[in-house]
């Protein structure tokens, strides 16, 4: 009886045998797995689940045991570190997108300042507005990516008042959204699947993509977790996401490929 | 050890006096007319009250970034009346815990009043007292311990509010980031000794306030009865 228990005990505890695939996704990538989710589920058989934050904050959860199978961060250097920590499997390593980065001017954005790639800092350095929303720099890397633009442009100390900062980009984009700020950097990927906020459909807006030169590309790497070295279900995972259809699908939400 | 930035525990200590003190003002009058009145609204004023006890802060958050955007009519109002917008500004972190810790302050003076029953106001009606006079002279002396649970619990709440600020305050360094935020921040990039630092000055602060509300009521107990 006690044998049987314990035997109970260790299957409930024995992660993945029912094929399930838990993956940790920062916050930018989240609504592009969701469109890809019924995809894998139905070609693998597997059942995938999401959990979702910033990459910062996911990266501390799984240093505290969080119990995921994969981490699909929006940098490149969590990933990493969480392979010289030993809790990520060695090599298992890979680029699944490239971030892009826009600054959205939810409405009212100004005409008659410049065009194409002048567009944006022009609007930034006119300043007709309170509150610019970023990601937390230090947490979500589309927030880091969103201070060197500013650096880039010598826009950042003078700006620096004005910065309000979402916990993670998806926060960033609900304070545009809601129109607590006027005007956020948020992932492009965001814009084509966003609410616009209340009482307004689609994203809308005027955005200026932000030229890749003005920060370091945002590499957002996956990596298997430890807990999942021989889960079929995370490699089954990890296989589709480096699929072309996935890969296509992915380009197709907004984000570049490697 | 790392000593944490202490702007944050300025920040909170100021959000939860004004707080508090604003509460006071607008709550004696709220739970004055909830104690005494017959009206058939009462149940629904009560339950207005007590809802910030049960709704989740994501919910208030999620109302407030609603309401208080500049383009909603009170976010309008208060742009034009001061220029700034109210999200992500100190009077708005003030607005969000008024509502916060309403009940905290309401529910301890509502008790209060009704325990004092008809018998004092009625004696001191016969005696030629003012509304105004009786309250000042009978009513507020004889609640005094229900004043103090108010104010104590409304200001220790609104220390320890956390989902409400951050949905709405947009984390500002001296302006909007508070106490429990500033935690968050810290154990969420990893510095976990300046999380320790401020997290247990925080627990202790907690239990003394916690200890002086009950020792008051205790020594009230004995001395009143």
């Amino acid at each position: 009886m006690i044998l049987r228990t314990l035997f109970a005990v260790w299957v409930m505890l024995t992660p993945l045998t029912a094929g399930e695939v838990r993956v940790a996704v920062a916050s930018n990538f989240s609504g592009a797995l969701e469109q890809l989710r019924d995809d894998f589920e139905t070609r693998s058989g597997h059942r995938l689940t999401l959990v979702t934050g910033s990459t910062g904050k996911l990266y501390a959860q799984i240093r505290h045991g969080a119990p995921y199978d994969v981490l699909l961060a929006a940098d490149a250097a969590r990933p990493e570190r969480l392979e010289q920590d030993g809790l990520a499997v060695d090599g298992s390593r890979f680029t699944y997108a490239l971030g892009r980065l826009v600054l959205w001017y939810r409405s009212g954005a100004p005409t008659d300042s410049g065009t194409g790639d002048q567009q944006g800092s022009a609007w930034l350095e006119a300043g007709r507005f309170r509150k610019l929303a970023i990601a937390h720099p230090e947490l979500a890397p589309y927030g880091r990516a969103a201070e060197e633009t500013m650096q880039s442009l010598g826009v950042l100390e003078s700006l620096r008042p004005r910065l309000v900062r979402g916990e993670n980009i998806a926060q960033a984009y609900a304070l545009v959204a809601s129109g607590n700020a006027e005007l956020g950097f948020v992932a492009q990927a965001q814009l084509g699947q966003g609410d616009g906020g209340l009482g307004r459909s689609g994203a809308g807006g005027t955005r200026w993509p932000v030229p890749a030169a003005l920060h370091q590309p945002i590499r957002q790497d996956a990596v298997l977790l430890k807990r999942a070295t021989d889960a079929e279900a995370a490699a089954a995972f990890l296989v589709f996401l480096r699929s072309e259809e996935a890969r296509s699908r992915i380009a197709a939400l907004g984000y570049d490929l490697p | 050890m790392s000593w944490p930035d202490l702007a944050p525990i300025r920040l909170t200590l100021l959000l939860a006096t004004v707080t508090t003190l604003l509460l006071l003002l607008l709550g004696t009058p709220l739970a004055w007319w909830l104690a005494t009145t017959r009206s058939r609204l009462r149940p629904v004023i009560e339950a207005i009250t007590a809802l910030p006890l049960v709704l989740p802060p994501t919910v208030l958050g999620f109302y407030l970034l609603v309401m208080l955007n500049p383009e909603a009519p009170i976010g309008s109002f208060w742009v034009r009346l001061t220029g700034n917008t109210l999200t992500f500004s100190f009077a708005g972190l003030v607005v969000a815990s008024l509502l916060y810790s309403l009940p905290f302050a309401v529910q301890p003076l509502q008790g209060a009043f009704e325990g004092l029953g008809r018998g004092p106001l009625e004696a001191a009606a016969t005696l030629g007292a003012a509304p105004f006079d009786t309250f000042r002279s009978v009513v507020i002396p004889a609640s005094l311990r229900g004043f103090v649970t108010a104010a104590v619990l409304s200001f220790a709440h609104t220390i320890g509010e956390f989902g409400v600020v951050l949905m709405v305050g947009g984390n500002i360094p001296g302006r909007t980031r508070v106490l429990s935020i500033a935690i968050y921040e810290h154990v969420e990039t990893l510095r976990y000794s300046e999380a320790h630092v401020l997290s247990a000055g925080l627990l202790l602060f907690s239990f003394a306030v916690l200890l002086s509300v009950y020792a008051l009521n205790r020594r009230a107990r004995f001395h009143v009865r």
